[in-house]
């Protein structure tokens, strides 16, 4: 449960890193009243703090804690893979300290009294800060729309059908013309339905060798063009959950040029796996939209850095042994990555292909710009919520020692650099490692 | 043998829409629509004006207050009147319509009022027939006698059209209400505001000279009638809104909302009323703020004024 207390806790001796403002210093942070109340290169340099709590960086990162854009949980229907509170536990360990969770759950989050239920379940069981999506179409179904001004009420920060694209266009163009009228964010997931039905792999010479039935990875790019010509048509904003190829990538930068309201995000596992780590049908890599070719993760890398991909998302998909230890076809998609998402991240820094303020507005000031939060900057008065980390430390991704109930972890064994020494929510710490 | 009050005041043999009359046209239609209500108003109600002509109502959509309202101006002036109800058949539209119009003419009728669900049914009708059509209502194209009763009604409240502002709530898309209003209302001077989630308005209504407003509280903030749009059933449940219950947060007619207009602003709905959707009870009941009773009246006498004028030009 997260509440904002009295207590003043000083950070000094930190690498100040404000993604919002570039701002990239050694100095000191203090919080009180669960907000950031002075922030700067010359806080505590003429006095110690002599708050309560004062804790000593020792040069470690400081920064925005991260906001996870497309989180999946099983709560409700599906609590013995994720709960909102076991989730939450992961989310702290890997620094995230709001998760934006999808609608698509069971029953699905159409009606605003589930909207409700999902914030009084996140206010009492969560460690970090939950924002419901509700669902575009009621039941996911692509049919008829939900009820975005009274979801919006109820507090449903986006609209979306979550894993699912709307088919139908006139569905869609109704759908956004109506959240148009409520400034609504509406996200979608762009792969053409019958294009990718019963596809568990991108078309291509890998999946021809290993005999998986395969999509062409142009059911992304298609649905994404179609998508931008309703924003046109309709003046709603659409942020792509996901998006993997660079068809995509040079659609949605166009009409970014455009000056068309798009933003989008990509996976953590889109920019660090290619197909080829699907390897021996390792269904632990079996995501949706599948991993794609090594041109198509390279361009990925290349719109993060160029800032045409806005934000990183770790796709935090729960599954069981259940449904991952299945022939790879019809095994389940997904990977869990809220423990993982700030390290694979980082690799982009690691080689060279971004700078670390860059890379962390993915996770932080940019989410906060596009979902309207105030969270997501170092700035006085932005609510504290905080990490502290060190980049360049190595760690090895060890699926037995997730935090989180699921631990289908795409990234397992794997060796990256990064570590999250403490997350704060609201000036509260949530998680310290030892 | 002319007298000046049998001078011809439509300046075609039809009524086929809002487009093509002039200001002074619709002002000489008011005048002598204010001449019949007063004839509405009295013991005997009937003149012999339109004494053995024939009046033909041709209804292919379901209506009660047009049709009914037609019947009565047709008889309180004396003419005969049919009705004819035609269900819609599964037949090509187009070639049952021109095959009703062969056989209507062959009754040699004086004048036709036809309400379709195709826009330019009326027009069609009009090449075809010998006779005078009004258009009751086309598809979502025009409804000229509700246009004109609601500035009859308008009119008398208010003295003139000129700067007052028109708020036209609702389901503007699949209007010919609001078509034919804001076509009048703005030719006569009045400020149109259109009211509606993005859904619901047509594209590129702002090309028509009106304001457009998604937000209800804005578009009615300083209005002085607020005119109610009557939102179909099957457009409530997921296709263009998505439920009865958020339309009426939003988009419904309530104290709230009202209370952003301007004091003493006016009421107005052509009927028939979806309680709790686009409109709360208690505001359509009540005689100070809500006209709609009156709009019927006034429609019988505006449409008395119709037929009088269109006999002027029969020979």
């Amino acid at each position: 449960m997260i509440t904002s207390h009295g207590a003043r806790i000083a950070f000094k001796n930190a690498r100040l890193v404000d993604p919002a403002s570039g701002m990239d210093v050694k100095g000191g942070l203090l919080v009180e009243n669960g907000r950031i109340a002075d922030v700067g290169p010359r806080l505590f340099n003429d006095a110690e703090p002599r708050d309560p709590e004062v804790i000593d960086c020792r040069g470690l990162v400081l920064a925005p804690g991260l906001i996870d854009c497309r989180v999946f949980t099983g709560e409700p229907g599906a609590e013995h893979r994720e709960s909102l509170e076991s989730a939450s536990a992961a989310a702290a360990v890997g620094g995230v300290t709001s998760m934006i969770v999808m609608p698509n759950t069971d029953p699905v989050i159409d009606e605003p009294s589930l909207v409700d239920f999902i914030l009084r379940r996140a206010q009492a069981t969560a460690k970090v800060r939950v924002l419901p999506c509700a669902a575009l179409t009621k039941g996911l179904a692509g049919e008829t729309m939900t009820e975005i001004g009274l979801l919006k009420e109820a507090g449903a920060i986006a609209f979306t059908d979550g894993d699912r694209s709307v088919a139908n266009a006139r569905v869609l163009r109704r759908a956004l013309a109506y959240a148009a009228t409520f400034e609504a964010l509406v996200i979608s997931h762009a792969e053409d339905p019958e294009l990718v039905k019963g596809a568990s792999a991108t078309e291509g010479e890998f999946a021809t060798r290993l005999g998986l039935p395969a999509a062409p990875a142009l059911a992304e790019a298609m649905m994404v063009e179609r998508d931008i010509r309703l924003v046109e048509l309709t003046g709603a904003r659409l942020h792509f959950g996901q998006i993997s190829t660079r068809a995509s990538l040079d659609v949605i930068a166009e009409a970014k040029e455009r000056g068309l309201p798009v933003t989008c995000g990509v996976a953590a596992h889109h920019l660090t796996l290619n197909e080829l780590d699907v390897g021996a049908y390792y269904t632990f890599r079996k995501v949706r939209p599948p991993l794609r070719s090594e041109a198509d993760r390279a361009a990925m890398a290349e719109g993060v850095a160029s800032g045409v991909i806005d934000v990183i998302v770790s796709s935090h998909e729960p599954q069981g042994a259940d449904t991952k230890r299945q022939p790879y076809a019809t095994a389940a998609a997904g990977t869990v990555g809220l423990e993982t998402l700030l390290p694979a991240a980082l690799s982009l820094v690691h080689d060279g292909r971004a700078t670390l303020p860059h890379l962390l507005k993915t996770m932080t000031a940019s989410p906060a710009r596009i979902f309207g939060l105030p969270g997501g900057t170092l700035a006085k008065g932005a609510p504290a919520d905080l990490i502290l980390m060190d980049e360049e430390e190595p760690v090895v991704i060890d699926a037995d020692k997730l935090h989180s109930r699921a631990r289908n972890t795409a990234f397992d064994g794997r060796k990256f650099l990064g570590k999250v020494h403490g997350t704060f929510v609201g000036g509260q710490r949530v998680y310290e490692s030892r | 043998m002319t007298s000046p009050a049998a001078a011809p005041i439509l300046p075609s043999k039809h009524l086929l829409g809002i487009d093509g009359l002039s200001p002074l046209d619709i002002t000489a239609l008011l005048d002598l629509a204010d001449t019949y209500v007063v004839q509405g108003r009295a013991t005997d109600k009937k003149t012999a004006l339109l004494k053995g002509r024939t009046l033909i109502n041709l209804f292919f959509e379901a209506s009660t207050r047009t049709q009914s309202s037609f019947e009565l101006a047709g008889k309180r002036l004396g003419a005969d009147v049919m009705n004819m109800s035609v269900k819609t058949s599964s037949v090509s539209k187009g070639e049952t319509l021109l095959d009703t119009a062969s056989t209507l003419n062959a009754m040699r009728p004086d004048i036709l009022v036809v309400r379709h669900q195709d826009a330019g049914a009326a027009e069609l009708l009009s090449r075809k027939l010998d006779c005078s059509v009004v258009n009751a209502g086309d598809g979502a194209h025009e409804h000229p006698t509700q246009a004109l009763l609601d500035a009859l009604t308008i009119r008398r409240h208010r003295g003139s059209f000129e700067g007052l502002v028109v708020a036209i709530c609702g389901d503007v898309l699949h209007s010919r209400v609001a078509r034919s209003n804001l076509r009048l209302l703005s030719m006569m001077g009045a400020r149109v505001r259109l009211v509606a989630p993005r859904t619901l308005l047509p594209c590129d209504a702002d090309r028509f000279g009106v304001e457009i407003y998604t937000d209800m509280k804005q578009g009615l903030d300083g209005a002085d009638i607020v005119m109610m749009l009557r939102l179909q059933l099957e457009r409530m449940t997921g296709a263009f809104v998505p439920s009865a219950r958020e339309y009426f947060r939003f988009y419904g007619l309530d104290r709230e909302k009202l209370s952003y207009a301007k004091p003493g602003a006016l009421v107005m709905h052509p009927g028939p009323m979806n309680r709790g959707v686009e409109i709360a009870s208690d505001i359509a009941d009540d005689v100070l703020v809500s006209l709609i009773s009156e709009q019927v009246e006034m429609g019988v006498a505006l449409r008395m004024a119709i037929l009088d004028a269109l006999a002027r030009g029969l020979s």
